[in-house]
């Protein structure tokens, strides 16, 4: 079985006489999986979304989302099996009700009129905004806003949702209703998942984290595996978890935990069994 | 800035005329201001102020509401009322303040230009107080449709339109965001002279200037993101249907403007 998306020697810079955004980076994305990318700013990993739906191409390199090379005559067709939710939750929100943007990528797409209707009214309830069908942006929150354009996206069906940092102007409470609706959306529909984040708290839920840095694939795992390089990810300007700082706390003291714990529950859960299992 | 916040005059209804087709609405308006100079007798503009008043009072909005709404303009009304007084010199002297003579002639052309120049406007604000922006838009959209056979970008005229709407209350907030941050920086723009508060202008203008290229670019990219490429082979969600008030409204329209064609001289 080939992959979603791969990645193939990617070479990629802004302007000429610049410094590679991206060197040689490969890899892939299979069918259904959540990968996270994590990367500080200008470690690249904001170049690569933008490469996976065409909206930049590499200098070098070959990028595949399932048989087809993205390049300028298939963006097309590549943008509607991959979506992708931006930064800036306002600088995304084309239409002036909630459903006018629902139905832009629709008509985009040229889906009829009545398809569109009942897509636009599963999409809504998908994200829980259904209760907000003719608000007008302004009088949505920036965590709901964000909400209305993972509807957008998933409206058109695509098979692949990118999210860009799509928390990062986000407070506390917005974040965590959009990590519960990209879990959601995740047990759902049948979509594979990309998260670009510089925070490492997002990455656990991911089934795979690539972390980038200066432009180069640092390192590529699962979360657990990500969190035990505590100390490498520092170097390279990543803020690990609490509960990682706790474990390694915790062995410099010479307390081992069996397994390493990637969220508060399995922290808990390591701690208190700790003694019995010795 | 409240959050009740609405673009434009729109006042919310369920009239007869809140439900209207925005197309049938357009139409009606722009013969009703072509007609309006047809008018030459007290009869014809008879005919027409009852439109007008018939249509203001099926909106079943309050009347000092509209009224409010034309307060800007009553000034010009005057204006040219008075300028009529004083330029016109037809018909016999009716009476003299100091040396000005005024003229009869001058008092009806004064009365006829002011009252058409009421009519035009209550009308034309009926329709801004009973349809939203996005759905004048959309009539606006479907009108000028054939001319498409001439090339003429009717998409992205409407798209530019509903955008424009769309981020009118954004750009707002973010005024009023620059101008308080500014006034912590100890930009003064309520005092001074008439030039010291226009050059306090600028350190609003810029900031927000740049800041709508940035919204400009990114929103750019998410449209292309989502599949945005141009008008060609787009669908539309919005659909506008002619209803049988419509219909109905138009025979009414046609029949008012037989009478008054009738009524005039």
């Amino acid at each position: 079985m080939s992959s979603f998306i791969e990645f193939k020697h990617i070479h990629f810079k802004y302007q000429q006489g610049e410094d590679w955004a991206l060197k040689d980076v490969s890899f892939h994305i299979e069918d259904n999986e959540w990968v996270a990318i994590i990367g500080h700013n200008g470690s690249g990993k904001s170049t690569i979304a933008k490469l996976m739906n065409g909206l930049l191409f590499p200098q070098e390199g070959e990028i595949r989302v399932q048989d087809l090379v993205v390049n300028e005559e298939t963006i097309w067709d590549v943008r509607k099996k991959v979506g992708m939710v931006f930064q800036n939750p306002d600088n995304q929100f084309v239409g002036t009700t909630v459903v006018d943007d629902v139905a832009f990528g629709l008509e985009n797409h040229g889906i009829p009129r009545e398809e569109m209707i009942t897509r636009i009214d599963n999409s809504l309830r998908a994200v829980n905004m259904e209760d907000y069908y003719n608000h007008e942006p302004h009088r949505l929150s920036g965590g709901q806003k964000q909400r209305v354009a993972i509807a957008s996206v998933l409206a058109v069906a695509p098979e692949l949702v990118i999210f860009d940092e799509a928390t990062a102007m986000l407070d506390p409470k917005g974040r965590a209703t959009i990590m519960e609706t990209v879990q959601q959306v995740r047990e759902t529909k049948n979509v594979s998942i990309v998260t670009i984040t510089h925070d490492l708290n997002e990455v656990t839920f991911a089934d795979r984290v690539i972390v980038m840095n200066e432009g180069k694939v640092w390192f590529e795992g699962t979360p657990r595996e990500v969190f035990k390089q505590h100390e490498e990810l520092q170097k390279i300007g990543l803020d690990t978890p609490f509960v990682t700082q706790v474990s390694r706390v915790l062995e410099s003291k010479g307390i081992n935990l069996v397994k390493e714990p990637i969220n508060h529950k399995e922290l808990m859960d390591e701690l208190w069994t700790l003694y019995s299992i010795k | 800035m409240s959050n009740s916040f609405i673009i434009g005059q729109y006042v919310p209804g369920s009239s007869i005329v809140h439900r209207l087709d925005p197309r049938t609405k357009i139409t009606i308006i722009f013969f009703f201001v072509i007609i309006i100079f047809f008018a030459n007798n007290l009869l014809s503009y008879g005919v027409l102020a009852f439109f007008a008043l018939l249509s203001m009072f099926t909106t079943k909005i309050k009347i000092s509401y509209i009224l409010k709404g034309l307060k800007p303009v009553w000034f010009i009304v005057i204006f040219t009322f008075i300028l009529h007084l004083l330029v016109t010199k037809d018909g016999e002297v009716l009476f003299s303040i100091f040396s000005f003579e005024v003229y009869s002639g001058a008092l009806y052309k004064g009365l006829e230009i002011s009252l058409r120049f009421t009519l035009l406007i209550l009308m034309t604000s009926l329709l801004t107080l009973t349809t939203t922006p996005i759905s004048i838009t959309d009539g606006v959209e479907s009108m000028l449709n054939p001319l498409r056979k001439i090339h003429f970008p009717v998409h992205e005229l409407a798209l530019m339109m509903s955008i424009s709407l769309r981020f009118i209350p954004t750009l707002m907030q973010e005024t009023e965001k620059i101008s308080k941050a500014q006034a912590s920086r100890g930009v003064d723009f309520r005092t001074g002279k008439m030039k010291e508060r226009i050059k306090a202008v600028v350190p609003l203008l810029v900031p927000l200037f740049v800041s709508a290229f940035k919204r400009a670019e990114e929103l750019a990219m998410a449209m292309e993101a989502r599949g945005y490429n141009g008008g060609e082979g787009r669908t539309k969600f919005r659909e506008l249907k002619l209803q049988r008030v419509d219909a109905f409204i138009f025979i009414f329209s046609a029949l008012i403007l037989v009478v008054f064609f009738f009524t005039r001289v």
